[in-house]
């Protein structure tokens, strides 16, 4: 086990430099700078354009600035903001608490939904529940966020006048009236968010548990007489979890990657919408720090995963 | 449709059992009619996707405009049909993309232990972890010329779209069958057919494959709407097809500022992506169910 | 419009026969700007006015706080570095310049005492220098006193190269003097016929010295008070997440008497224009929205609820399409659109006047603008009698057919014209945004008619207006035959703006495509103009120069101009404000009010 583990992790780490350096690449040679409407703006001589594209390094070799963003990086720091003109650490810390409070809870929320419906919907596969669950899983991966957003928002917002639709994170009130203030705001981001998630993941994981109820353990346990409760909690949703570990595990990190779209619509000052606006302005360490952390989490996720699989199924020989 | 090579070895009895599923015959239908209409339309309904009728704006389901018309005038009729072909092509094409390469690289990695499987695997967290915005970007901006150049605009953005949505969708497939693959590979089953001496393809062709599908063809029916959908999302960005043409996803996509004055616009694309989702997937269910030999029902 | 039919308005304007607004949107329509209008007026004797404003609250504070949406967020707070608008819109708040631009051209003292003019003094004659009388009595809001050193001091902080700030060509060539603690002298290196442009407006916002000066050159990124300005303005900054909000006091020792009347404000970011508009005009979750670009039937039915206005303030941005003089499918010495080539189909200018009377500009301003765009014929879209014949504007494909047909253009296979083995088949690109994708398919489509081929590209904002040499979709490369977008014209002089046609300017390899000129197009007439106009000390002389330039860029279809623009700003019933295009909306932040 031990070794296993320390083989694991030293092919996570590689993955870590791997993607660092793939990242990189694909930023620096992408197309765009940060000088969006400097360079169509005639009040401001060429010159000084191109003196701040010399002093902000981007005319050195890729390998050099590689080099100098991965040295900095190791010293604990994230880079500099072309844009904002802050550390970029400063600025992702801020984004945390909302991108937490609404694609955090939206994960959760899409869990608890996914988790009972999918293990009820396959223990009685082709009835009335499972079809009604099916349909409206389908409803809900086939309408892409923007829309069922913008539904929510007339219905909810301008039609009954009940919620408000954008979302602040400076809300001036407190204590109680600060919980029902955040609850009123975050309902649609959330729900949204939650019905999409929560519409494939009961997919994964009706057709997991679908494909274990059938196993021969199963069928054994089940005639030697054990309850149907202990059947399932015990033998098959421990089995059916690994697929449903896996999807699981890949769609973590979102919640630090937060929801561009959705946040889009209702102003959720997350990290989604942080890197959307910095992809829109080509701020490059910006966009470097986020998805090296992104790509950093996945990783790390998916270490967990592996492991995962051995606890719930000793017979996976992983080597 | 996207296991028919898979689903040959057992033809005849998997057919009968996917014929029980009512479903899945309907959904079938749903999606023949769907391809019949998108393919054959036009050729009906004549009228241009492009021109423009000020006149005639945001126009309510007529004679002259079975499905109204959008903000320039321009009939939404043609404009679906034509649009459902590069849909339902991007959605498609995307989803055998990913399906196919990801089954090949999960199903090599759960069979061969040891340092391959590692590096497999290595490859797939690599992908997993690159951002797909700034890749989109740059893949697009690389070579969006050089293939307009080869084959015109809407083939060569076509190309690009499949191989973006499908080339960077693979991984979670490939998870996805390698965790499948660790665990049927210890079953009784594929240990007995080792003990018999069956060669490594054909334990993994007979025995393990058909039993790791399942979610697999789940992955594979729920990309073909992450495909359509994302295809609106590049368009927004200014990255996917001509400004012209008119994608389903597109459509929503224009239509939605003018949801609450024009909601025709946005219906019809809506109502289509929702049909083709749904005809989609409960073929899968089907497929899923009619491949699986110890289906009881 | 010659030099004596400007003289003549100006006489009317004296006598009181025109209003001086009618006299600015004249000169505005005919490619000026209003600030050069107003300076023309302030040259010839009519003193610039002062705002028509009704403030009516009589003490300051007592109105809450004003939420204001603007859809593309602030992003830090120092003026000096601001890439965008947005961040030059919010830094008004907080700091102020000596005098800035209303809406009709007028230049409003701020933290001057009086404005200079010949009169006065202040302006001399030779347009070599400018002197400034400053406001007594102002204080930063830490307490400390504004006096003259900060001027220079800003003027020294904008023009040193390490700083890197955008302003550096506006302050690189002038001398700031300090005469005494209120008053400052500008001297310019070459005479300057423009001289509102250093401390006026949004590159004229002043620091305060006492605190910057510990952040010189490089450092000065690092300074604290990027995120929490400290200035002059009306409102104290209490909290800021880029990118997202604004929040902020009243200052309660401002140095306008009653003002400001809001107790509070805050400016949120982020989204989309149109629920922006929702969240005024429907919801009244919030005061107020600028620049909402909307579609007129959704804005209609936002303020059928009564609950809200939509404003439309003028400026000078005017959406147009550049034709590329170059060939963009040759590669010459790992160039496209070389100046060595020349564009195959655009050589001939039948085919530029076909292209321009196939631009349904009344349909492309009536369906697609609405409200906020107004077709125009060209730069210069004079109104009336003063329309210059030779650029009247037309929609007709017939007559393009004609001109095509003459030219020897015949229809060939697939209905597409082509001569001596040329197709006209083009490409025509643009920044990703709603109206340009319609506006270039109603262009495709009257195009088509005539028997020209088109193929449509959309390009990522931020990746047609970049500065990287390496990247083939700007803009300044212009590798495709057509291409269309605003201008933003918010400088006040045109004189700058006028800089894109010179043969000087042209943007090549050579220069890192950093050049301004990129449909590449050469005449010496308009190099001669330009010379003269950048020396002439008198402001109509100047302004007929102007024109005539513009008339020679319609009248040889360089560009052709579809819309002349105006902002939308979304206001909830019963607010007042006094906006502004030619500076930051937020220019006289400290006079909004609600009626009582």
């Amino acid at each position: 086990m031990a070794s296993f583990l320390l083989r694991r992790i030293l092919i996570a780490l590689l993955s870590i430099i791997g993607a660092s350096i793939v990242l990189y690449a694909v930023l620096a040679l992408a197309p765009g700078d940060v000088f969006g409407e400097l360079v169509s703006n005639p009040g401001i001589p060429p010159d000084v354009i191109a003196n701040m594209r010399e002093k902000l390094g981007l005319d050195q070799p890729i390998h050099i600035r590689y080099v100098n963003w991965a040295m900095a990086m190791l010293q604990g720091d994230w880079g500099y903001s072309l844009v904002n003109r802050v550390d970029v650490g400063q600025l992702i810390v801020q984004r945390i608490p909302a991108t937490l409070m609404v694609v955090g809870t939206a994960q959760i929320l899409a869990l608890a939904i996914a988790l009972p419906v999918g293990v009820l919907a396959a223990m009685r596969p082709y009835s009335l529940f499972d079809q009604i669950a099916s349909t409206l899983a389908f409803i809900g991966f086939s309408l892409p966020t923007f829309f069922t957003g913008l539904l929510f928002i007339l219905l909810f917002s301008i039609t009954l006048d009940w919620l408000p639709f954008i979302y602040r994170s400076d809300l001036e009130q407190t204590g109680g009236a600060w919980i029902w203030a955040q609850l009123r705001q975050s309902i649609m981001p959330v729900t949204v968010l939650a019905l999409f998630q929560a519409a494939s993941w009961t997919r994964y994981v009706r057709s997991s548990v679908l494909e274990v109820i059938k196993l021969d353990y199963v069928v054994t346990a089940r005639s030697k007489g054990l309850p149907e409760r202990v059947v399932i909690l015990k033998h098959v949703l421990r089995n059916a979890l690994i697929p449903v570990v896996t999807m699981v595990a890949l769609e973590l990190p979102v919640i630090f990657g937060g929801a561009i779209v959705t946040e889009q619509i209702f102003r959720v000052p997350g990290i989604g919408s942080l890197l959307i606006s910095s992809i829109m302005a080509n701020d490059t360490p910006v966009i470097m720090a986020v998805t090296f952390v992104f790509a950093c989490l996945v990783i790390l996720f998916n270490l967990i995963a592996d492991l995962l699989y051995r606890w719930l199924d000793p017979r996976i020989k992983l080597q | 449709m996207s296991v028919g090579p898979a689903a040959e070895p057992a033809a005849p009895t998997t057919w009968q059992r996917f014929r029980q599923h009512r479903m899945a015959l309907v959904g079938t239908v749903v999606l023949g009619l769907l391809l019949t209409v998108v393919l054959l339309g036009p050729l009906i309904w004549s009228v241009p996707i492009d021109t423009i009728d000020f006149r005639a704006r945001l126009a309510l389901p007529s004679a002259a405009h079975p499905l109204g018309t959008d903000d320039l005038g321009q009939d939404l009729l043609a404009r679906l049909l034509y649009g459902g072909r590069v849909s339902l092509a991007v959605g498609l094409c995307a989803m055998l993309v990913a399906v196919v390469i990801g089954t090949l690289i999960g199903a090599i990695a759960g069979m061969s232990r040891g340092p391959l499987d590692a590096f497999l695997m290595w490859v797939t967290d690599l992908f997993l972890a690159l951002p797909t915005l700034p890749l989109l970007l740059l893949i697009i901006y690389l070579f969006r010329d050089a293939l307009t150049g080869l084959v015109g605009p809407e083939v060569g953005v076509f190309v690009l779209i499949i191989a973006v949505v499908g080339g960077l969708r693979w991984m979670p497939v490939a998870r996805l069958v390698r965790a499948q693959f660790l665990t049927i590979r210890e079953r009784e089953f594929v240990e007995a057919a080792r003990a018999l001496g069956a060669s490594r393809l054909r334990q993994v062709v007979q025995h393990i494959l058909p039993n790791a599908l399942g979610p697999v063809i789940v992955v594979g029916t729920i990309s073909v709407a992450e495909a359509i959908i994302a295809e609106s999302t590049l368009s927004f960005l200014g990255l996917g097809f001509p400004p012209d043409t008119p994608t389903w996803g597109r459509i929503l996509f224009d239509a939605k500022d003018f949801l609450s004055i024009a909601p025709h616009w946005a219906l019809f694309p809506g109502l289509a992506i929702f049909l083709t989702v749904l005809s989609i997937n409960f073929i899968g269910d089907g497929l899923r169910d009619a491949l699986d030999p110890r289906k009881v029902r | 419009m010659k030099e004596q039919d400007i003289r003549g308005l100006i006489g009317r304007v004296k006598r009181g026969d025109m209003s001086r607004r009618d006299f600015v949107r004249r000169m505005v329509a005919a490619g000026l700007t209003a600030p050069v209008a107003g300076t023309m007026l302030a040259h010839n004797g009519v003193a610039f006015a002062q705002s028509a404003f009704d403030y009516t609250p009589t003490k300051a504070g007592g109105g809450g706080t004003v939420k204001l949406l603007q859809w593309q967020p602030a992003s830090q707070l120092n003026p000096h570095f601001a890439v965008g608008s947005a961040d030059q819109h919010a830094i008004y708040l907080f700091y102020e310049p000596l005098a800035s631009w209303d809406e009709d051209g007028n230049l409003s003292p701020i933290l001057a005492e009086e404005l200079p003019s010949l009169e006065n003094g202040g302006v001399a004659e030779d347009g070599t220098s400018v002197t400034w009388k400053l406001k007594r009595g102002v204080t930063w809001h830490d307490g400390t006193p504004f006096t003259a050193d900060d001027c220079v001091f800003t003027a020294q902080f904008a023009s040193d190269p390490e700083t890197l700030a955008y302003t550096m060509g506006t302050y690189r060539d002038v001398e700031v003097e300090k005469i005494d603690d209120h008053t400052i002298r500008l001297n310019f290196r070459v005479p300057t016929p423009f001289w509102p442009d250093a401390f006026v407006g949004t590159r004229g916002l002043i620091l305060p010295k006492h605190l910057y000066q510990d952040y010189p050159g490089a450092q000065a990124t690092t300074a604290p008070m990027n995120l929490r300005p400290v200035g002059t303005g009306p409102f104290v900054i209490e909290n800021f997440v880029p990118g997202d909000l604004i929040s902020a006091k009243a200052n309660p020792n401002y140095h306008v008497a009653n003002r400001p009347y809001f107790d509070a404000i805050e400016m949120k970011g982020g989204g989309d224009a149109v629920s922006a508009a929702r969240a005024v005009l429907q919801t009244g979750e919030y005061d107020f929205a600028w620049n909402l670009s909307v579609e007129d039937e959704i804005l209609d039915s936002m303020t059928a609820g009564g609950r809200g206005e939509v404003r439309l303030i003028a400026g000078a941005n005017i959406e147009h399409l550049q034709l590329n003089f170059t060939d963009p499918w040759t590669d010459v010495d790992g160039e496209r659109s070389s100046i060595t080539t020349e564009h195959p189909c655009f050589r001939d200018k039948a085919v530029r006047e076909a292209l321009a009377l196939l631009v349904d500009r009344a349909a492309i301003a009536e369906f697609i603008y609405g409200r906020s765009g107004e077709a125009t014929a060209n730069f210069i879209n004079t109104p009336d009698r003063f329309a210059s014949k030779n650029t009247s504007w037309e929609f007709d494909i017939e007559k393009a057919n004609q001109i095509l047909d003459a030219a020897g253009w015949e229809r060939g296979r697939g209905g597409i014209r082509e001569k001596d083995g040329v197709k006209l088949s083009l490409v025509f690109q643009s920044p990703t945004a709603g109206q340009r994708q319609k506006t270039q398919t109603v262009v495709k489509q009257a195009c088509e008619e005539a028997g020209i081929a088109m193929e449509l590209k959309a390009v990522a904002p931020g990746i047609f207006f970049s500065a990287d040499p390496g990247n083939p979709d700007t803009f300044a490369h212009f590798y495709c035959d057509i291409q269309m977008y605003t201008s933003p014209m918010r400088e006040p002089d045109p004189g700058l703006f006028m800089q894109q046609f010179l043969s000087s300017e042209i943007a090549a390899k050579a220069n890192n495509w950093q050049l301004r000129n990129v449909t590449r197009w050469r005449n010496d007439e308009f190099d001669e103009l330009a010379a003269a106009a950048a020396v002439e000390m008198d402001p109509v002389k100047r302004a007929a120069m102007f024109i005539e330039m513009n008339d020679l860029v319609v009248g040889e279809v360089v560009v052709i101009p579809l819309i002349y623009r105006k902002v939308a700003a979304g206001m909830r019933t019963g607010l007042k404000a006094p906006l502004s295009t030619w500076t930051s909306y937020l220019w006289r932040v400290s006079d909004w009010h609600y009626d009582a």
